[in-house]
């Protein structure tokens, strides 16, 4: 009977630590979400930073530009989320082969002595801080970067979007390595029955069975890339500008709610813009998150032979 | 290696608003503990205010004057909600700001002038430009001006490096040298005058401003309050006198009049010994006449 007590109180304890993280994140939203509001429903905020002004080209000569801080302060977020978009982009196209070839390696070919060390030091990787990176992106890839391809500015989306993908590497190689693993022996076994080679099995049976599981990869990176703040802080260049050239500077939606929230006159319209920005951001990396395991889930159940 | 640090450490104020942000920073709302004195605030003035926090805990054992950077609208922010016990700004607080504080804390601000600060303009040291008058900085930073061949005998594009919107040196450039223009879009923002150092001292084609005492590796011009007008260097007597065009007053900010350990470092910091650590870390004592003339 005092057993069963016991038992009890600790499931209960247990529980209620699971549900501290789930409250944390309804609180997160909610609080973040509130203080967005005004930008739809305040008569006064919605004059200096309505929906129209945050999404629509403006007259003048920039009709996309961020300039909170003016006379006739002007916030067009789209500007911004193009930034994030294309250090993004950068980053996963970089970040992706690198990852995924050397979670091929690490899975179908490479000796076990080799994976021990492929293994904890890719996922050593991980465990750098962004500032680090950053700070060396600063001051020594921005360099790199400038005299290898003779960019115009040398803090640029390339550089932030390179050093982006050094940081989401990991991300994108430990699941992608799960998910190559995952793949059923039998599937190897046959494959080499038949006469193919380690590549042919590796690249046309195992590659394609473990696709759901890589592209979850890939997406779960891309939402680590979108929220990344410190790097693209200092590598970036912050420069609100919204071209299709891929060395320039850009501001991202992170490094501007980072940079400025702290200066913030609270209860302003740059205020409210810069937590509906925050609240974007939230909306969409949870999305992109929720959508990659979504996609995991999937892929375990078919391999797992459960409908 | 003095300069890298110091640019590290504006990052490290720069992350420490990432935590702000995030909420992380539980630990500085620790606060005015009965002899521990807290300053927050403007990154410019970080160097400054450390230097004479040191020298005063030095002098005055069992004070602890803990100074954080994070920019001068942060450190205003912590005063207002009483997470602070002075403010460091390198503007004057706005009227705005000032209304909620006495409405937050029902207290008037009190303003006090602690030193000048000229805003020195730099370039890369292989750029031959001597000097710029303020209208031609304005046709710079606000983007009409975009090749250096305009302005010199310098066959390189212009790359114009400046501070984030929530820095007092960025309100001040705005307000003074663009007429409270925009900056021009392609303006590169970086978080910390250190940072701007740094930029400029590594790209050819790069312009930057900041205040005087970080320049280190960069070349410093002279600026000319207009066309017509001689160009003067940032130097202690120019700015004193005031010829050289862009200085500014940094400024301590409380709410109400201080007392206690605040009353007493703040006189110290206005008494010699403090204005003379201005000069050590390459700022400018206030001007005898200016603060008799305030009493």
């Amino acid at each position: 009977m005092r057993r069963k007590g016991f038992e009890n109180a600790v499931e209960l304890v247990i529980l209620a630590s699971a549900m501290t993280a789930i409250a944390g994140l309804f609180l997160i939203f909610i609080f973040i979400g509130k203080e967005a509001l005004p930008v739809f429903f305040s008569p006064e905020i919605r004059d200096e930073a309505g929906l129209s002004k945050l999404f629509l080209a403006q007259a003048g000569p920039h009709p996309f530009s961020w300039q909170p801080v003016s006379l006739v302060p002007k916030y067009s977020v789209l500007t911004l989320f193009a930034g994030t978009l294309k250090a993004t982009l950068v980053a996963i196209i970089f970040a992706a082969p690198l990852a995924l070839g050397a979670a091929l390696f690490t899975a179908e070919f490479a000796p076990d002595w080799l994976k021990e060390i492929i293994k904890p030091v890719i996922e050593i990787l991980a465990g750098i801080p962004s500032i680090v990176l950053g700070f060396f992106a600063l001051m020594v890839m921005a360099t790199f970067v400038q005299d290898a391809f003779g960019t115009l500015y040398r803090l640029n989306a390339l550089v932030a979007g390179i050093a982006l993908g050094i940081a989401v590497i990991p991300v994108i190689y430990t699941v992608a390595e799960d998910a190559l693993s995952g793949v059923p022996y039998s599937y190897k076994e046959a494959s080499i029955a038949l006469g193919a080679t380690r590549w042919q099995t590796a690249s046309r049976i195992v590659f394609p069975a473990a696709l759901p599981g890589i592209l979850a990869a890939c997406i779960l990176g891309f939402g680590r890339c979108i929220g990344e703040t410190m790097i693209v802080l200092m590598a970036s260049g912050n420069a609100p500008l919204m071209t299709w050239i891929l060395d320039s500077p850009i501001r991202t939606v992170s490094a501007t709610v980072a940079a400025e929230l702290g200066e913030v006159v609270v209860g302003s319209g740059h205020y409210h813009v810069l937590f509906f920005l925050g609240t974007l951001l939230f909306v969409f990396t949870f999305a992109i998150n929720l959508f990659a395991h979504w996609f995991v889930k999937r892929l375990q159940k078919k391999i797992l032979g459960i409908t | 290696m003095k300069n890298k640090t110091s640019a590290l450490r504006s990052y490290l104020a720069a992350a420490r608003i990432g935590a702000v942000v995030f909420g992380l920073s539980s630990f500085s709302g620790a606060y005015a503990a009965g002899n521990t004195v807290t300053v927050k605030g403007s990154d410019t003035m970080v160097i400054l205010g450390q230097r004479w926090a040191e020298d005063y805990m030095k002098k005055f054992k069992g004070i602890v004057i803990q100074v954080t950077g994070g920019g001068s609208g942060t450190g205003i922010a912590a005063l207002t909600n009483g997470l602070t016990d002075i403010a460091q700004s390198s503007r004057p607080m706005k009227e705005k700001e000032k209304s909620v504080i006495l409405e937050k804390r029902k207290k008037h601000v009190e303003e006090i002038p602690v030193a000048v600060d000229g805003i020195a303009v730099y370039v890369h040291q292989s750029n031959p430009i001597e000097k710029l008058d303020i209208s031609q900085l304005k046709a710079v930073y606000t983007g009409r001006v975009k090749k250096w061949s305009a302005l010199a005998d310098f066959k390189e594009p212009l790359i114009i490096y400046g501070r984030e919107n929530n820095s007092g040196t960025y309100a001040y450039f705005k307000e003074h040298v663009l007429g409270n223009e925009d900056f021009a879009p392609e303006a590169l923002s970086l978080p910390g005058t250190a940072a701007v150092i740094n930029a400029v001292s590594k790209d050819k084609k790069a312009i930057g401003y900041g205040g005087i005492a970080y320049a280190h590796g960069v070349k410093v011009i002279k600026v000319a309050s207009d066309a017509k007008s001689q160009a003067y260097a940032p130097s202690l007597e120019n700015v004193m006198s005031g010829k050289y065009p862009i200085s500014r007053s940094l400024f301590f900010y409380t709410a109400g009049k201080s007392d206690g350990e605040v009353k007493k470092f703040i006189a110290w910091i206005l008494g010699k010994e403090g204005q003379k650590v201005c000069g050590e870390v390459g700022y400018y004592p206030l001007p005898v006449l200016r603060s008799k003339a305030r009493k």
